[in-house]
């Protein structure tokens, strides 16, 4: 009897374990749902701009992009896009420009973290270069110019005619803290 | 059948030596029986039940009239977030979990739980995590405050009460998973020979698949919760979006726990609620077999309806639909139980004793927590409904009026059994009635004020909210009376009850009432002879 009782017991456990170990798989598993059943693009990396470039233009057809610039709000930086919209044709590589000011007495990290809307559209919008890729630095008071370079996947559904790009910038605490210290540390030796 | 009373006969006449531990600390702390354990995890979750009403009563205070008047707003929200935490893993789940020590080893003939050591350990570290927890309040910052479903990155702006907050979770996830393996050894190992599992009553059976959906989910939720701490703590960006994580991601993983969770505080319900119907119908349970399918396809299509929490965090149509109808699919079980309950009460010859009202008022008013239910899972209306009052609502009427009155109704139901003594019928009639006018005036209102648009979670409202929340406030104010009558009226049983006897109910059937009442301190040291007179649901084609 009570062999038997700890045999449940050791399989308890490992169906528990096996859940919790589950759990964090659940990370990579939400990234391949999103990509591969849902359609939805979360891989923020550049695609191969010569194979942006070898996408054939589609001259009959034009989609209109519509850029929004966000900052979460405890984020002193202000950001915006120097074009509220573009009408662009599928296939060509365009290039739009932000602007970002921080507008605080500190060095700030940031990152932008991008977002296509309607979600479908994501798998087609395909960007060769952009801030976004990397974080930003903005000493206090500094304002950068920055581009995105990208270029709408000719097979976009046809149902679509608008796409919204939308970026909202976040503070990136780790590395701005990591930037204080190093200028605290740099400091007496200036 | 000679031989059978003859072998019931030595039982009980064993029993008699009831060789209980003395003194306070052999007999409670270091106590490895089973019904010892039950009635200290019964009264821990009833002291967690009043520590979690005070806090409600906080809430209403301040939500009965506009304006701000008692608490400032972050104290507020702490009061909601530590409410709901305690009352569900410091409340519902511990009652359940004692009701199970007490109640499953008397109903399928075993002398004991099967992990006996670790039932004792499952038990203690409860109050040791709720310390913890509770502590967060009196620290600088505070309690944590984003809420109990801890969404980052709210949830994470808060002190380092959240790291305590944690810590606390992870020892209750631990006490709960303990307690489920103990429940399933128990279950698939010790039962009584002939006590087949299609025998056995629909409590064992609602606990076992619980005890699974437990093994499952909580290990998920202390994964969840780890991931919080290391991007708080140690620098991870699973969900900060900054470093490139997901906050979205938080919520998917939080309720692949969540909505099995609240299936963890509903099925036990279930099962109390289908011993107690047969008894004062007087009549077999209708569809025992289909009980059993009903309960585990509902634990099986709880783990794929948990995006109904987050309709709105902007999934694509194909997702959104899925869940629509999967969420949809699980009133069809739901429905085939209330359906059944009413059948079993349909032409039998019942009598309203308490446990029976409590039962009937479970039904019918989990029922109407079932159809909210069913209107928030309809996509396009819960982007209307979605954070307001109608979603308090709705998870009160299922977990008050649903998990809350079975909790209850099992109390009166065995402790007659547990105690040998009778309670007071007209105090427990008068609990009930009591209990039915406050309760409704409470969370009835919530409904409309949900339609209306009041968000939840707020200390503060428009005007045009004041009508109805001062009504759900006098309810309020009436339901943090009744821990107070029901303390009263089993202090009273207990002191002065009339003796009980052994069936205690006309009509019950089961082997937990062969023993005597009260349940002797060992009972089924030797497996009982099951007759077949003697099982709850004798006749598995019923
Ligand atoms: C027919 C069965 C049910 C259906 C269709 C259903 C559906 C839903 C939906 C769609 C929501 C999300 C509402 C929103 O946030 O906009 C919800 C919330 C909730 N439900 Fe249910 N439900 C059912 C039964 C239950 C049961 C049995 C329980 C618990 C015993 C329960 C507990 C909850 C809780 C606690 C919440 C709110 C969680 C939170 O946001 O804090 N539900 N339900
Ligand atoms: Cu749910």
């Amino acid at each position: 009897m009570s062999a038997v009782n700890r045999r449940w017991q050791k399989k308890g456990w490992l169906i528990a374990g096996g859940f919790f170990v589950f759990g964090f798989a659940l990370v990579p598993l939400y990234e391949i749902a999103c990509e591969h059943v849902l359609g939805i693009k979360l891989d923020q990396g550049a695609v191969d701009a010569e194979a942006a470039a070898a996408m054939a233009v589609d001259e009959s057809r034009l989609v209109t992009v519509q850029f929004l610039a966000n900052t979460k709000s405890k984020l002193p930086w202000v950001f915006s896009a120097e074009k509220v919209s573009m009408q662009v044709h599928p296939g060509q590589l365009t290039e739009a420009w932000f602007d970002a000011t921080n507008v605080s007495e500190r060095d700030i990290v940031g990152n932008a973290v991008p977002s296509v809307a309607p979600n479908s559209a994501s798998l087609y919008f395909n960007k060769t270069e952009c801030f976004c890729f990397t974080e930003q630095l903005l000493k206090a008071g500094e304002s950068k110019r920055m581009p995105v370079r990208f270029v709408v996947d000719p097979r976009l559904p046809k149902d679509i005619s608008t796409l919204t790009l939308a970026y909202t910038f976040l503070e990136n605490d780790v590395a701005t803290k990591k930037l204080a210290e190093s200028n605290q540390a740099a400091a007496p030796a200036s | 059948m000679a031989t059978h009373a003859a072998a019931g006969h030595h039982a009980d006449h064993h029993d008699d030596h009831d060789h209980k531990p003395q003194g306070f600390w052999d007999r409670w702390v270091f106590t490895t029986n089973h019904k010892d354990i039950g009635t200290l995890y019964l009264v821990f979750a009833f002291i967690m039940f009043c520590i979690g009403g005070a806090m409600s009563g906080v809430i209403r205070a301040e939500l009965m009239t506009p304006g701000l008047q008692f608490v400032d707003p972050g104290f507020f929200n702490q009061m909601t977030t530590v409410h709901a935490l305690v009352m569900i893993f410091g409340g519902v789940m511990p009652a359940f979990v004692g009701l199970a020590n007490w109640m499953i080893p008397l109903q399928i003939g075993a002398p004991d739980m099967a992990l006996p050591r670790m039932n004792n350990w499952s038990f203690w570290i409860m109050p040791f995590a709720f310390t913890v927890l509770l502590c967060t309040l009196f620290l600088p910052g505070g309690a944590p405050a984003g809420g109990w479903t801890l969404y980052p990155p709210l949830s994470l702006q808060g002190g380092s009460s959240v790291a305590f907050a944690i810590f606390a979770i992870h020892m209750m996830g631990i006490s709960s998973i303990m307690g489920a393996i103990n429940i399933i050894a128990t279950i698939l190992n010790m039962r009584a020979p002939g006590m087949d599992l299609l025998k056995m009553p629909l409590f064992v059976w609602t606990w076992l698949i619980t005890a699974f959906l437990l093994i499952a989910v909580m290990p998920v939720l202390a994964g969840a919760v780890t991931m919080l701490l290391t991007d708080k703590f140690f620098g991870t960006s699973f969900f900060n979006a900054a470093g490139g994580g997901d906050p979205v991601m938080f919520q998917h993983i939080f309720w692949f726990f969540g909505h099995p969770e609240v299936y963890i505080m509903i099925l036990p319900a279930f099962g109390v609620v289908s011993e107690i119907i047969p008894t004062f119908a007087r009549k077999p349970l209708f569809g025992y077999q289909a009980m059993v399918y009903a309960t585990a396809s509902i634990a099986f299509l709880s783990f794929i309806v948990w995006a109904h929490h987050m309709f709105t965090v902007g999934m694509p149509l194909g997702g959104e639909l899925f869940f629509m109808y999967a969420t949809m699919m699980i009133a069809v079980p739901t429905g085939v139980k209330v359906f059944n309950w009413v059948s079993t009460m349909w032409k039998g010859s019942m009598t309203f004793e308490t446990p029976m009202l409590w039962a009937i008022g479970f039904v019918i008013l989990f029922t109407i927590g079932g159809f909210s239910g069913l209107m928030l899972a309809i996509v396009p209306a819960d982007f209307q409904y979605h954070d307001t009052y109608f979603v308090v609502a709705h998870f009160h009427y299922v977990l008050v009026t649903g998990a809350l009155f079975s909790i209850i109704a099992a109390v009166y139901y065995w402790w007659p059994k547990w105690t040998g003594r009778m309670y007071s019928e007209k105090w427990g009639k008068f609990h009930f009635w009591w209990t039915i006018v406050f309760v409704n005036l409470l969370f009835f209102p919530q409904h409309f004020l949900g339609l209306a648009g009041m968000p939840r979670r707020i200390p503060d409202y428009n005007v045009a909210f004041a009508d109805w929340n001062l009504i759900s406030s006098i309810g309020a104010f009436g339901m943090l009376c009744t821990p107070v009558f029901m303390f009263l009226i089993l202090w009273h049983s207990k002191k002065h009850g009339a003796a009980a006897t052994q069936q205690v109910w006309e009509g019950a059937h089961g082997l937990e009432w062969t023993v005597p009442s009260p349940a002797p301190h060992h009972t089924f040291t030797e497996p009982p002879v099951i007759r077949a007179q003697d099982l709850a649901h004798g006749d598995p084609t019923h």
